[in-house]
């Protein structure tokens, strides 16, 4: 009915193109742009797959932990003097300060997490509520931080701030490669390797996977189910902080209060194309999405499609591969 | 909430279970499924599993199992525990797509079928873990299987068609002999979750029912009963057979299995290790081994 | 999720008896209306009859009333009030199909209810170069077009595992917005002036259906609420609503026991979808304008949050929950700019403390169902075994 309507308007203002030339023409600036958004919502998307595979729980509100992180961010980074000028401290000067606002983003995003499991969630598995009552706490929760954001910092954006001014690394076909998305990349890739390490060998990793694979057998032989969901959450929101770091780095005005919201899908969509409830998918994932979407919106002309895309990527993906390209790993197969 | 008059019926129903509600007559079936032909006599194959093969990643639930039901019997599928007898109903129900092998029902493969369409073919169960609708009260449960013999659609449902309001008037009167059947009609307005354990197995047993089935599937319809129950539960299972329908009855306990079936085979690792009448069961020595490094359980 | 194998209690007649008591306590603890339900149930079918008609007539008459304190004024045009509060009730008890009896969560509700609007403004505003028809043509139409939609987007999404649908509707619900405002021809934040409206002209000469005067409008929403209400209440009694809520109980027994199962998730989308269209189309003739600023995520959770509220699987508490999420922000003007906040809190707490809502009920899901369950009882009650004898009057009390 719609598209028949559409066919009549005449197509002058370009809402929609397939510009092949264009997309030609700036491959690989999309690409290497690609990857670094990819890498943020790998990390992002690490939330969602470790909860994921503990509780069989998308945890709407993780968009909301990352959110709270960027402000965390922001906030240690102003009152450390950046502002939406180049800062004219020394690299050494910079790095700490960096790492500092890493620190305080990491710590608020995972004290968020803790706090909404013991407030919102442990409750629900205390009385063994079914599944829609965890769905609909989780966009509630989401929902409610989101706008009490709003209350405080209203609708605009935080002030931007710049935290160095990238410069050329190498060049690639044509194209350079800069700091900022070197920087980007290599952190995101470490910090997941090490996630992935962290599964795989400790203690605590090992009590992660068995709680995914099997929570009752996992009770049985000992394992502190409440203590390792626990330790879930907060994982993934020291990495929805370390993600919030390299967002502001990327977007410095993209935040504000439902700038978690979009990136959150996204996210999602990432751990879902990477197999939700495996860590390596969600890196995969990531940047997977990030190129998809980067690509899509050259093609199409607006950036506004960026969205659009990786939604019809995520409905693709969990109709042809509903177990993602990685498959399962951390949890079971659900029957 | 439902106080009344559902909660009346709540309050007057629950005297203790009557086992003379046991000795209902067949025609109690009848009136629940009055069109179906009753062929009593144990007769030709209905139902013939070939090769049936069931794999989760490494682990073999079901290797090459075979064999068939005859029309009219009761089949007893006994077995260890974990040898693959609810994972053989699920395969043979269509949950598991099996990684091999072949199910037939009347001549028709159920391979690659829908589970509803399974259903509607004929073939009917019950699960061993309670799966009851447990928002809707007995009634409703039983008349949920019902449907699957109804023709209302959509929009006939939306506009009372005449159809609708004939259908509604039969599936009430069947459901309701169905739990006479069963010996839970007085419980028809209660919440199938705050039914007793035992109403609840036995409701589970009505719904099956309801779907008109050829061939009834019961996964350990007797777990949890002490043997008083149990015995009431067989004659309720003869009762069933004896009105025309085919059973294929998972149980481990051995005595029990013994009284109730024409014939049975026995799975242990997921294959089949024996196939025939209970007193050839009850003597095979593969048999008896795999019971006797089997502690006697049925309180699992 | 649980599996346990083998049994939770021997029956007995204790047992039974502590089941019962579970049951009665619940029902008595039932909700805040719950006495309410109770007596309501108690009333014999001419008695229900007249209480409806009372009711009725009240609700048509609120907007004339506009009783002090309840009132939404000076703050705001009481009956606009009274016509947000039918069109979110109208809303409520179309999402209702889709979460409460069928367990579905859709987080997307809203771009139905967008699709409808602008089916509406597309074919009735003169800032439309399209096709124009009456008005009150484009109510079925609008409901078929988002129906059309429903189905489209249920096909392929329904076969997943609920949460995916969580996520996907949630999707969709952003990429309606979205499309909206890129593709030319929704006319982004520009929009659509003077959507139609009903024919008739009042004395004064002005149109009777006129964007400042809710009342009307509030008839003819209400007059479709109860109609869908009725045809609702059909559905619940008949197959159709036992495959729902079967669907949202045991999935998997569901299909087992022959439901087919995706097809009535399907139909749960787009009767839902249809409702959601048909109210957008109400609301975008009411408001006489349209453009894409409306149609955000959050209004899908404050549509949510209505069913939730009210009692979710409650078709009666759909509109109370609907009309009170509605009509809350617009009486006290002080707590508007918190709505947002206070829903998304309200959610949280209702699912940890009161998941059932405010009027928690039971579907009734068979046609015949009260007169069968009144013979139950006065059968138990005629011959009645001896120890049940007892309990009546031991429980009576
Ligand atoms: N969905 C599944 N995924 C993986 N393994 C499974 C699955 N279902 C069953 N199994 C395994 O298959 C084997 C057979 O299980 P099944 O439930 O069929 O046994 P059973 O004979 O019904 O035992 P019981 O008497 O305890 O009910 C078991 O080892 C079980 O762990
Ligand atoms: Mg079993």
């Amino acid at each position: 009915m719609l598209s028949t309507l559409l066919l009549q308007v005449p197509m002058d203002d370009s809402w929609i193109s397939f510009d092949i030339p264009s997309l030609m023409q700036n491959f690989w600036s999309a690409t290497f742009d690609g990857l670094t958004f990819g890498a943020i919502y790998g990390l992002v998307a690490l939330g969602y797959t470790l909860v994921y595979g503990v509780l069989n729980l998308i945890n709407f509100a993780h968009s909301e932990v990352f959110i709270i992180g960027c402000y965390g961010v922001v906030f240690t980074l102003t009152s450390l003097g950046f502002g939406p000028n180049v800062p004219t401290l020394g690299p050494l000067a910079i790095i700490g300060d960096l790492l500092l606002a890493l620190i305080v983003g990491m710590i608020a995003s995972a004290v968020t997490a803790l706090a909404l499991e013991r407030v919102a969630y442990r409750p629900l598995r205390k009385r063994n509520a079914p599944r829609l009552a965890f769905l609909i706490t989780a966009i509630g929760a989401s929902f409610a931080i989101q706008y009490g954001i709003f209350l405080v910092r209203g609708a605009s954006p935080e002030p931007a701030v710049t935290m160095f001014q990238p410069t050329p690394i190498f060049d690639v076909f044509g194209t350079i490669v800069d700091s900022q998305q070197i920087i980007i990349v290599i952190a995101a890739i470490i910090l997941m390797v090490a996630t992935d390490q962290f599964i795989r060998r400790s203690r605590t990793g090992r009590g992660i996977r068995a709680v995914a694979q099997d929570p009752d057998t996992a009770t049985l032989m000992g394992v502190d189910r409440e203590r390792i969901i626990m330790t879930t959450f907060v994982i993934g929101g020291l990495l929805a902080g370390a993600g919030a770091l390299f967002y502001v780095m990327k977007v410095p005005s993209g935040v504000f209060y439902a700038g978690g919201f979009v990136l959150g899908i996204k996210a999602f969509a990432a751990a879902v194309l990477g197999g939700i409830g495996n860590v390596r998918g969600a890196l995969l994932g990531g940047l997977l999405l990030g190129l998809i979407g980067n690509y899509g919106q050259i093609l199409l002309g607006n950036s506004q499609w960026t969205d659009v895309v990786a939604f019809v990527v995520l409905v693709l993906v969990l109709l042809l591969k509903p177990t993602g390209i990685l498959g399962t790993s951390m949890g079971r197969a659900r029957a | 909430m439902s106080i009344s008059p559902e909660a009346g019926a709540d309050l007057t129903s629950h005297g203790p279970t009557e086992l003379a509600e046991l000795d209902i007559a067949p025609e109690v079936a009848e009136g629940a499924a009055p069109e179906r032909e009753i062929s009593v006599g144990v007769g030709d194959n209905i139902m013939e599993v070939k090769n049936l093969t069931v794999k989760f990643g490494g682990l073999v639930a079901l290797d090459d199992v075979s064999f068939n039901i005859k029309r009219g019997e009761i089949l007893g599928l006994i077995g260890p525990n974990g040898a693959g007898k609810t994972t053989c109903f699920n395969a043979m129900t269509g949950v598991y797509k099996p990684t091999s092998g072949q199910v037939l029902l009347e001549g028709e493969s159920l391979g690659g079928r829908q589970q509803h369409k399974i259903t509607r073919l004929g073939l009917a169960r019950t699960f061993q873990n309670i799966r009851l609708f447990g928002e809707m009260t007995a009634l409703e449960n039983v008349v949920v299987g019902l449907d699957a013999r109804h023709g209302t659609s959509v929009l006939g449902a939306l506009f009372r068609v005449p159809r609708h309001r004939r259908e509604e008037r039969t599936a009430i009167e069947r459901g309701m002999a169905l739990l006479e059947f069963v010996g839970i009609a007085e419980n028809a307005a209660v919440l199938s979750r705050n039914l007793s354990y035992g109403h609840q197995r036995r409701l589970e047993i009505a719904r099956a029912l309801a779907t008109d089935p050829k061939v009834l599937c019961l996964d350990e319809p007797a777990a949890g009963f002490n043997p008083a129950e149990k015995e009431e539960l067989m004659t309720l299972i003869r009762a069933i057979r004896s009105d025309g329908y085919t059973v294929l009855l998972i149980e481990h306990d051995m005595k029990l299995v013994m009284g109730v079936t024409d014939r049975i085979v026995v799975l242990e690792f997921g294959k089949k290790l024996a196939d025939g009448l209970p007193a050839e069961i009850r003597n095979d020595p593969r048999v008896v081994a795999a019971y006797l490094g089997e502690p006697e359980d049925d309180a699992a | 999720m649980s599996t346990t194998d083998g049994p939770t209690l021997i029956p007995d007649a204790k047992a039974e008896q502590d089941a019962i008591t579970r049951e009665s306590n619940r029902t008595t603890r039932g909700g805040f209306f719950a006495p309410l339900a109770d007596r309501w149930n108690r009333l014999s079918r001419p008695q229900q009859w007249v209480f409806l008609l009372i009711v009725v007539a009240i609700a048509y008459a609120l907007p004339v009333l506009n009783p002090p304190l309840i009132t939404s004024e000076p703050g705001n045009d009481w009956p606009i009030t009274c016509l947000q509060m039918a069109i979110f009730a109208l809303v409520a008890v179309g999402l209702n199909v889709v979460v409460g009896y069928a367990g579905l969560l859709d987080l997307g509700y809203v771009a139905f209810f967008a699709v409808g609007s602008y089916t509406a403004a597309m074919f009735t505003s003169p800032d439309s170069p399209y096709l124009h028809i009456p008005y009150l043509w484009t109510l079925p139409v609008a409901m078929a077009v988002a129906m059309f939609f429903g189905v489209l987007l249920g096909v392929p999404t329904l076969r997943l595992r609920g949460d995916y649908l969580a996520i996907v509707t949630l999707g969709f619900g952003e990429i309606v917005r979205i499309l909206a405002t890129i593709i030319p021809a929704m006319k982004g934040q520009v929009g659509f002036q003077n959507v139609g409206h009903p024919p008739g002209t009042a004395a004064d000469g002005h149109p009777i259906f006129s964007n400042s005067n809710g009342t009307p409008w509030y008839w003819l929403t209400i007059t479709v609420l109860i109609v869908i209400l009725l045809l609702a209440g059909n559905l619940e009694r008949s197959r159709v609503g036992r495959a729902w809520v079967a669907i949202r109980e045991d999935e998997d027994a569901a299909e087992i026991m022959g439901v087919p199962t995706f097809k009535y998730k399907v139909w749960a989308f787009a009767i839902g979808a249809g409702i959601g269209g048909l109210s957008g189309a109400l609301s975008a003739g009411a408001t006489g304008f349209i453009n894409n600023q409306k149609f955000d995520v959050q209004t899908s959770i404050l549509f949510l949050a209505a069913v939730v509220l009210g009692g979710s699987g409650n078709k009666v508490g759909a509109i109370l929950g609907g009309a009170v999420v509605a009509y809350l922000p617009l009486r006290f003007t002080a707590i508007a700019d918190y709505k947002y906040l206070i829903f998304g809190v309200v959610l949280v707490v209702l699912m940890i403390f009161r998941a059932k809502g405010l009027l928690p009920a039971r579907q009734r899901l068979l046609a015949y169902g009260k007169v069968t369950y009144a013979r139950v009882a006065a059968r138990s009650r005629a011959e009645p075994p001896s120890t049940a004898g007892t309990k009546i009057e031991g429980t009576a009390q």
